[in-house]
């Protein structure tokens, strides 16, 4: 049964110092809507709580992508397409391109937000295996400032993050650092477009022959939020990519996977096809 | 209540509307654009696509709020002068239509993929209507109408 638009409050500051004043003044109450593909669902179906929003999808203050040094800032108001038109990041962080592509459809794209991809804080989103791989750092603000954190630290449990009531997401911030790592990305789901992932792995590499002198490894639907798989990552971290060692990356990766069961798959899937990908990855990096 | 202006296929309109009501049913309640249908109202099915400000966007997903001061193009806007735009005449012709529900929006999402690729690959025609579900033609048709579109209509 679709909601009473009625029923809802919807204001749209003019600024972003506007909109950090209002949550400050009232943490809790407003909730901040940028492009609407997931509240706006939640709307649709009869099952959005939130009464009181707050617009920040006009914002241009949080729609920017900026390349500083040794370093890509996104602001949390950057579509998909956005990301997908940009040329630097591209170059720099090909993943998320990847997985920005594979986001819903054109239409989500356009609309939906890096920031609102991440702060929804859903375990299956597409694009934190990706940001988890590269090692982001988030930026979050307040009316009294600014704080950083690193992505990892952002999602505490399911659906729940690390902002405050009076806090947005401002940016994420990545290194550029990765132009000699092998990278690696797979989402499984239904169908390519819409589909949300029954489990998705991104991976980077840097190799030093058949050695792997890093890895970083990020997954999404393992856990009850987006992972960096850090006991698969020691497992590998300066071998020899042989039998062995894809063995004890497998073995290491299910013991620190803890995926469900729900509509989506199962968690026995979930564990083995995890599993699966790493083992493939490892194994490109053989090529 | 918030007024909400819009510029709907060139006309300017202004309405009074909860600031939280679907895009989509503005466009059909209180403008009669009745065009643009409802399919899913979870932004999964692209029956509502319009384009906003030349983007495609689903309007079941759009708060009427964030649309004020837009440009907006409904199916109704695609032809012009009583005569069918040629994506239109291609779908006609191809057979890209059955029982017509997806249909304004795969024609609005064809606009806005032949805006981005005029001459696009088979690839590019699925991934940019991937968004938009069919449940009649089994997509082959409409794939054709929008290869023919791009080849210049069926003049």
């Amino acid at each position: 049964m679709r909601s009473d638009a009625a029923l809802f409050a919807l204001e749209a500051p003019a600024t972003l110092d506007a909109v950090l004043a209002q949550i400050a003044a009232e943490p809790g109450k407003h909730t901040p809507i940028a492009g609407g593909t997931e509240l706006m669902v939640a709307l649709g179906t009869g099952r959005l709580a939130q009464r009181s929003l707050l617009s920040i999808q006009h914002l241009l203050e949080l729609r920017f992508i900026r390349v500083e040094g040794d370093a890509i800032h996104i602001g949390s108001g950057t579509t998909f397409t956005d990301i997908r038109r940009s040329a630097s990041i591209a170059e720099d962080l090909p993943l998320l391109i990847q997985s920005a592509s594979w986001t819903g459809s054109v239409a989500n794209q356009n609309r939906g937000t890096l920031g609102g991809n991440l702060c929804n804080a859903s375990p299956a989103a597409d694009t934190p295996p990706a940001l988890l791989a590269y090692g982001a750092a988030v930026t979050l603000i307040s009316a009294s400032g600014k704080r950083t954190l690193p992505y990892a630290e952002f999602h505490l449990g399911y659906k729940k993050t690390a902002l405050r009531p009076d806090e947005l997401l401002y940016s994420v911030s990545m290194p550029r650092e990765f132009g000699e790592y092998r990278q690696y990305i797979r989402k499984v789901g239904t169908r390519n477009a819409q589909a949300i992932s029954k489990i998705a792995l991104a991976g980077i590499a840097l190799m030093e022959g058949d050695v792997i002198a890093d890895i970083r490894l990020g997954a999404a639907s393992l856990a009850d939020r987006p992972v960096r798989c850090s006991a698969a990552e020691a497992a590998l971290v300066g071998r020899r990519i042989d039998e062995a060692a894809i063995r004890a990356g497998r073995a290491a990766l299910a013991g620190e996977a803890k995926p469900i069961d729900d509509i989506r798959s199962t968690a026995m899937y979930r564990a083995a096809v995890a599993e699966n990908l790493l083992e493939e990855f490892l194994r490109s990096l053989l090529k | 209540m918030s007024n909400v202006s819009l510029t709907v296929n060139g006309n300017k309109q202004t309405v009074d509307v909860p600031p939280m009501k679907r895009l989509l049913d503005v466009l059909r309640e209180d403008l009669h654009l009745t065009g643009t249908k409802e399919g899913c109202g979870e932004g999964e099915c692209g029956a509502c696509a319009v384009l906003l400000n030349g983007e495609l966007v689903n309007s079941c997903l759009v708060p009427a709020l964030q649309a004020n001061g837009a440009k907006l193009c409904t199916i109704e806007g695609v032809s012009t002068e009583g005569r069918l735009h040629p994506i239109q005449q291609c779908f006609l012709e191809k057979g890209g239509a059955q029982c017509g529900i997806c249909t304004p929006g795969m024609i609005l999402a064809t606009h806005h993929l032949l805006d981005k690729y005029p001459n696009p690959t088979m690839e590019q025609i699925q991934e940019g209507l991937a968004g938009n579900l069919c449940r009649c033609t089994g997509y082959m048709r409409i794939f054709e109408a929008v290869q023919e579109a791009a080849a210049g209509g069926t003049h």
